[in-house]
């Protein structure tokens, strides 16, 4: 089964356990989620320990994580939409810590789920509901209804922004879960062309150097998506959040 | 690519029952772990996934809220309160050096332009003493002066009053010794006296 290239997504139990007849166990994807947590919030909270006034590297690193995805948020959806920094950071580092911990071979890669990205996109998507309807009661419908459109096209506009709205979690979750399981997928197809090319005696071993060289390549390209696609969930993120806080603002 | 959630949830609690059977969902047998679905489609581990995901994010969220967002934007922000303030210092202490500067000059040229005042009234007393010395050394000089005129003239005068004795000793000597009888005093006094008249 270890060629199989889905292998790597398969899920196990470590501590059964079921509750009401529904299966809760403690599985190998719950451990890197555990140690995705810990990974990330150990490096931020150690890293930052001696609160030093001229920072060291680690310190820099988590700095400058912090002031990126604060002028992120800050320029998404204004000042006002500080207020979801803790939240937009968090979905950040989770899912950057949760891609980057996945590129380690033999580990269990927590995005590679789509029943966790789309966990992910309909929390942030709830709470851009939630908090618009908090926020300006029905004035939140504005988000569907730009301004300046003119009135004949406007009942099309309006569909058009309300389909485009419910794709959203589908667009943020399948963009962000397709594109660590193709790469990783793609990663084991090429590297199993290296093994099973190796075998076949001397022709085999310098064919098998292609599909060796596109596996460093895609390795490389593996980590650029990995920061990337985290990077496009805290973007699109900071995007939805903005019409939460600015209904009919854009 | 969805199974019918019904065999995926059947299966699920099956567990294990189901090895061995072949799903062609991906082409490749599953037979390890039970329902040889393609795993991220397996529905039942979702309910699994969900909690863990619930446990493991929020507590993450919490951390990053109560204890990692506030210490690393207080780090930034003293940070950034301790440049201003130390702009603001550097500025002050700018300000302070060039108030010493100019503190410096002012009394720089204060002093220079008192010890210049000091000289000129050295110079002017220097020049009265002189002056006051040079009249008592020539009040001096012309008393001494006079002093000694006198002292000539006194000295002119005892010598013509001897010159006169003598004239007269002299006289009666000649007198005596061209005519022998002694000439009287009278005589010779009234001769000398016609004779310096006359000289």
């Amino acid at each position: 089964m270890a060629n199989d290239p889905t292998h790597q997504f398969q899920i196990f139990k470590i501590v059964p356990i079921e509750i009401g007849g529904i299966d809760f166990s403690f599985t190998n994807a719950s451990l890197f989620m555990v140690a995705t947590v810990a990974c990330a919030a150990g490096f931020l909270y150690f890293s930052t320990a001696n609160r030093g006034l001229i920072p060291g590297r680690s310190q820099s690193v988590a700095e400058l994580s912090y002031e990126f995805i604060a002028s992120m948020l800050r320029e998404g959806a204004g000042s006002h939409g500080m207020k979801f920094f803790p939240m937009v950071f968090s979905l950040f580092m989770f899912v950057l810590t949760a891609n980057l911990l996945g590129m380690f071979p033999y580990f269990f890669t927590v995005t590679s789920q789509i029943i966790v990205t789309f966990a992910l996109a309909l929390f942030v998507i709830g709470t851009v509901v939630v908090y618009g309807f908090y926020k300006h009661g029905l004035h939140f419908l504005n988000v569907f209804v730009p301004s300046g459109v003119p009135g004949v096209l406007l009942p099309l506009v309006v569909t058009i922004e309300i389909i485009s709205f419910l794709s959203r979690p589908i667009s943020l979750s399948v963009r962000l879960f397709a594109n660590m399981l193709a790469g990783h997928i793609t990663l084991k197809v090429f590297a199993g062309f290296v093994a099973s090319l190796g075998t076949l005696g001397a022709i085999g071993i310098g064919g098998a150097t292609l599909p060796l060289i596109m596996t460093v390549a895609l390795t490389g390209l593996e980590f650029l998506v990995a920061f990337l696609q985290a990077y496009v969930f805290a973007v699109l993120t900071c995007m939805y959040l903005n019409d939460a806080v600015h209904p009919g603002g854009h | 690519m969805f199974v019918t959630p019904a065999f995926a949830q059947q299966a699920a609690p099956a567990n294990g029952a189901t090895q061995g059977e072949v799903h062609t969902e991906t082409g490749v047998a599953h037979n390890e772990h039970g329902t040889g679905v393609f795993p991220p489609f397996d529905q039942s581990t979702y309910a699994s996934q969900l909690l863990w995901l619930v446990i493991t994010f929020g507590l993450f969220y919490l951390l990053m809220q109560k204890l990692i967002v506030p210490r690393i934007g207080g780090i930034l922000e003293h940070r950034h309160d301790r440049i201003a303030q130390d702009l603001d210092e550097a500025s002050r202490l700018k300000a302070e050096a060039d108030a010493a500067v100019a503190t410096y000059e002012k009394e720089l040229a204060d002093a220079r332009s008192k010890g210049g005042a000091i000289a000129e009234s050295a110079r002017e007393a220097a020049k009265v003493k002189a002056n006051a010395d040079r009249a008592a050394i020539e009040a001096e000089l012309a008393g001494k002066l006079a002093a000694a005129e006198a002292r000539i003239s006194e000295i002119k005068a005892a010598a013509f009053a001897e010159v006169g004795a003598i004239a007269e000793e002299t006289a009666s000597a000649i007198v005596d010794q061209l005519i022998g009888p002694k000439a009287s005093a009278e005589d010779v006094r009234a001769a000398v006296a016609t004779a310096k008249v006359g000289a």
